[in-house]
């Protein structure tokens, strides 16, 4: 049922994005032009000053995650929105805002690669990068989703996250999710919980701590430019913030964000199920494969076919626990996924027997279709093509 | 407030090289504060990264060491969110011109209130004597043994160009004019740009034969002249120093603010 307040729009995914990211409190945006991820700029040039709130073109994509980290430490919910090239060009930045525990939403709408690769048509080639692109050890977070009223919860949800954790947040759209029109139920605010960050209550003059973090791994912390006057660095530091390399703090700190992210993955991971109980043949996938993945289980379904699709809306950190429990029972696994295999390696590493996990792919730019995963499937159920 | 109430004096001794020119300049700037009776509160220092970003860890600011060339940026989306803080961001010339020479125009020209300190050492001290864009043609360094063939930045006319509306010389010799410019550049509404010629005995002056931390300070005294002075116009290879450019240009946030009020009127 449709509630007075909330709204009902035909839109961009790109657009869907934006309107989460204003129902999440969306304060400051700070982007540079780049297919396919331009209408969030767009969208956001127009709507963000509505409320309040303020947009930046910024002269490169560096400079774009930066402002918003800075604008993030003194308080405020921000985000960012690019693609591969864009995206390449952030990760010392993001890595900057890993270390420094400042919260952030990057948007990744994802192209064809490597280099200038295939700026309008589809690819999942990033998942990967999205991990292990920032240089050190650390850890990261990073959603997607299949469907616009998908995108909008977990562009929201992208938000609470990063504001729980003190962490970025990396949201793995790709280009048919980006451009794709499709139907928006926007609700009524206040129906989708929304997490602010947690403030300090040390008061003024108090010696202050910014980087002591409580037993549960999060962080309280006073808004910069507030009371509180203190150092932040992207240097290993001390509960102060300031630099050291004494290596009792530096693996205590190194461990910290890990283990803030690690320790919750039961809580971070989110994922869709379709007839799973009895699957024989499950399917994995995620983002707009996913949309094939389901039209083909269906599809088989109605064949009495005991085909099901695990949808995963977390990538990172990886469920490594869900996807060993869901594949459990299946005889085979078929990842799908647009890229060599990116999340085929991490539900290999899942399962108990990774000889019964197969790749469903397409790398040539194509969207892919549920005839490209039958083929496939009709392949390694032994059918032949 | 006394001079070393600013400072987080349990950081202290700091990490420069004896006879290093950012001394100096930590100095000039505190005193400027000082004479302007700011708050500690309401100043944010951003810095990136090599031996002038340091600064920031010395001060009883709010202090935000960013990464390498990229402290300008990270300052616009501080001083966007607070408008009603000071922004000042002292940088070195490799980290202002070279990895961040992008980001420094573009500030520039958008003129947001944030006062960027260049601190022209002419060198990568950090990473021990190599050439930065502003070592100038002929000189050593580390990454030019046999003479450095890239021609330097003239960083006044660079932020000229890119539309800066308060622009300054001046040098570590010459303390009290640093002390009045950095004054009036943090007063200025609008992106203001102070280049601080700061010397570096340990690397650029030692590979250039330029002496000691006093021959080399003396040596700025004796090369540089006052804008528009006699002398400057006998000799044109001395550099002039003072305030060149101090306009009043619509201030970037404020102009933000207005574009808030036509969106939300329009809505």
């Amino acid at each position: 049922m449709v509630d007075m307040k909330s709204e009902i729009k035909f839109v961009q995914g790109n657009e869907a994005c934006v309107e989460a990211a204003l129902y999440a409190g969306l304060d400051f945006f700070a982007g540079y032009p780049i297919t396919p991820s331009t209408e969030i700029a767009e969208h956001m040039a127009v709507r963000l000053p509505q409320t309040g709130g303020k947009f930046l073109q910024m002269e490169d994509e560096i400079a774009s995650l930066c402002a918003i980290i800075g604008a993030s430490l003194t308080g405020n919910k921000v985000m960012t929105a690019t693609s591969g090239p864009g995206f390449s060009l952030m990760q010392e930045a993001l890595g900057y805002a890993i270390m420094t525990e400042i919260p952030c939403v990057i948007v990744n709408v994802q192209r064809g690669g490597p280099s200038t690769g295939l700026p309008t048509h589809a690819s999942q080639g990033d998942i990967n990068q999205a991990r292990w692109g920032t240089h050190g050890d650390h850890a990261i977070i990073a959603l997607t989703a299949s469907n616009h009223q998908d995108l909008f919860d977990i562009t929201i949800e992208a938000f609470n996250l990063a504001e729980t954790y003190r962490t970025p947040v990396i949201l793995m759209l790709d280009e048919i999710t980006g451009h794709m029109r499709e139907r928006l139920h926007i609700p009524h605010p206040g129906k989708i919980p929304l997490v602010s960050r947690l403030k300090t209550s040390v008061k003024q003059g108090v010696d202050y701590h910014p980087y002591l973090p409580r037993e549960d791994g999060r962080l309280p912390m006073s808004d910069f430019g507030g009371i509180h006057r203190y150092n932040v660095t992207g240097l290993f530091h001390d509960m102060w913030g300031f630099p050291t390399d004494n290596p009792q703090i530096v693996h205590g700190l190194l461990r910290h964000l890990l283990d803030k992210i690690s320790n919750n993955v039961h809580l971070i991971a989110k994922y869709k199920e379709y007839y799973l109980e009895d699957a024989t043949t499950i399917l994995v996938s995620y983002g707009s494969s996913a949309r094939s993945a389901l039209h083909l289980v269906k599809n088989r379904r109605n064949r009495g076919e005991r085909l099901g699709l695990l949808e995963l809306q977390t990538l990172w950190p990886f469920p490594y626990g869900i996807v060993r429990e869901k594949c459990a029972d299946a005889r085979h696994v078929l990842v799908v996924e647009m890229n060599m295999g990116q999340i085929l390696r991490e539900v290999k590493i899942a399962v108990e027997d990774p000889e019964k996990v197969f790749l469903a792919n397409r790398i040539d730019g194509a969207f892919i279709t549920p005839t490209d995963i039958r083929n496939i499937l009709r392949l390694v159920q032994g059918k032949g093509v | 407030m006394a001079i070393k109430d600013y400072l987080r004096e349990r950081f202290f001794p700091h990490m420069w090289c004896p006879g290093c020119g950012h001394g100096t300049v930590l100095n000039c700037m505190l005193r400027a504060i000082e004479n302007l009776a700011l708050e500690k509160n309401d100043i944010v220092m951003v810095s990136g990264i090599g031996c002038s970003a340091r600064i920031s860890g010395y001060v009883d600011f709010h202090t935000l060491h960013t990464i390498h060339g990229r402290a300008l940026a990270f300052a616009t989306g501080v001083k966007m969110s607070r408008p009603d803080l000071n922004l000042i961001v002292p940088m070195g010339d490799g980290d202002a011109l070279a990895i961040g020479g992008n980001h420094f125009i573009h500030a520039a020209r958008r003129n947001i209130d944030i006062t960027a300190i260049i601190m022209n050492n002419r060198i990568y001290g950090m990473t021990g004597g190599q050439f930065s864009p502003l070592t100038g043609y002929g000189k050593l360094a580390t990454t030019a043994p046999y003479t450095n063939i890239d021609h330097a930045f003239d960083a006044v006319s660079l932020a000229i160009a890119a539309g800066a509306s308060f622009v300054a010389r001046t040098t570590t010799y010459h303390a009290k004019q640093m002390i009045d410019i950095i004054q009036k550049a943090i007063q200025h509404k609008g992106f203001s740009v102070v280049e601080v010629l700061t010397q570096c005995p340990t690397y650029f002056g030692r590979k250039n034969k330029e002496g000691s931390a006093a021959e080399m300070m003396e040596n700025y005294k004796n090369t540089t002249t006052p804008i528009g002075s006699k002398a400057g116009q006998e000799n044109p290879d001395l550099i002039e120093r003072g305030i060149f450019v101090d306009k009043e240009l619509p201030e970037y946030c404020s102009e933000y603010n207005k574009i808030i009020q036509k969106a939300v009127k329009g809505k």
